[in-house]
């Protein structure tokens, strides 16, 4: 919209647009593996309000969600349900790897943990700390949104 | 009841048994010998003066240098008396085993579980053996001291089937009958 004309229109493309309505309401998958989960929780509750971000809620279906955030160590047990579940989130979907454990391990170089939740998910963005504060995960957040907008809206390749 | 009169009563009540009291710090404890757990165990929860009605753990130890290799440790607990006892029973081998004693308390088929799963004690009578803690597909007992703590094996990231294509068939139609649905 140009000051000398009053016609009410704007121009973009229809990548950036789709790309912001995406990145513009992240709904997380109701997942929480670890003491990771507490700090997640409390980012989500009123102090730290990802609401800010339009990634407020979290949903309980794997079918309405679009982020998954790992939040703690992942065993090796666990590895299929996590894996079955991020099979049913619908495209587009992405990944967060949230603290140490979810990232590498962490402390925990055993035989039961999985060393990186990467082996098993494509992660975009990875959150270090043991735990990460709210302010950390949000930033990782942020990050995503980030990636998101140079995100191609249509025929990136699959995951 | 210190473990001494305990001893004194399984040796009248299952003659044989050779049970002996153990030194211990907080209460008593009594060894027995595999071959007579279940004579023991049944003693002790039927005679109404011991009365040992609810078994809370068994807890398996490997002491991998020492021969009889492992330890099970059997916590009982005699509600009406008050009083604990517990029973150690040594268990030796690559394979070792040792009678069940589901018949006795049935709290005992998830505690022998997780001793199978995570020691590799085999318990003889066991209704249903399986692995409880680690994943279904999973090799070795990870709790024995020869078990590599850091290990690198490829993650598996697929469920095993649970229920055959059969079981699942025969699933939905005892549902159907149950609604009279006669699709």
């Amino acid at each position: 919209m140009t000051p000398d004309t009053d016609i009410p229109v704007l121009t973009t493309t229809v990548d950036k647009m789709v790309q912001w309505a995406r990145r513009s309401s992240i709904w997380p998958v109701t997942l929480g593996l670890a003491c990771c989960a507490i700090e997640m929780m409390s980012m989500a509750a009123s102090r730290y309000d990802i609401a800010r971000f339009g990634a407020e809620v979290f949903r309980a279906s794997p079918r309405q969600s679009d982020l998954m955030i790992v939040a703690g160590r992942l065993s090796r047990k666990m590895a299929p349900a996590v894996r079955r579940i991020y099979d049913q989130m619908p495209e587009p979907k992405w990944v967060i790897s949230m603290g140490a454990c979810a990232s590498c391990g962490g402390v925990f170089d055993n035989y039961a943990i999985v060393q990186g939740c990467d082996q098993v998910l494509p992660v975009d963005v990875f959150v270090p700390g043991c735990p990460p504060r709210p302010e950390a995960l949000l930033y990782g957040i942020i990050l995503l949104q980030r990636k998101i907008d140079q995100q191609r809206a249509f025929g990136y390749p699959r995951a | 009841m210190d473990a001494p009169a305990i001893v004194a009563a399984l040796d009248t009540l299952v003659p044989g048994s050779g049970v002996q009291a153990l030194p211990s710090v907080d209460q008593p404890t009594i060894l027995v010998e595999a071959d007579h757990l279940l004579d023991v165990c049944g003693a002790l929860r039927d005679v109404a003066a011991l009365g040992f009605t609810a078994l809370i753990d068994i807890v398996g130890v490997d002491m991998l240098p020492r021969v009889p290799r492992f330890d099970l440790n059997y916590s009982l607990v005699a509600t009406s008396v008050p009083a604990r006892v517990r029973v150690k029973v040594h268990a030796d081998g690559a394979e070792p085993h040792v009678p069940s004693v589901t018949g006795v308390w049935p709290s005992a088929g998830f505690l022998e579980r997780e001793v199978w799963d995570l020691l590799g004690v085999v318990f003889d009578g066991h209704p249903d053996l399986r692995r409880l803690l680690t994943a279904d597909d999973w090799e070795g007992h990870p709790l024995r001291k020869d078990y590599p703590v850091q290990v690198d094996l490829p993650v598996r990231i697929h469920e095993p089937i649970q229920v055959t294509e059969a079981q699942f068939r025969e699933s939905i139609q005892a549902d159907r009958r149950v609604r009279g649905d006669q699709a």
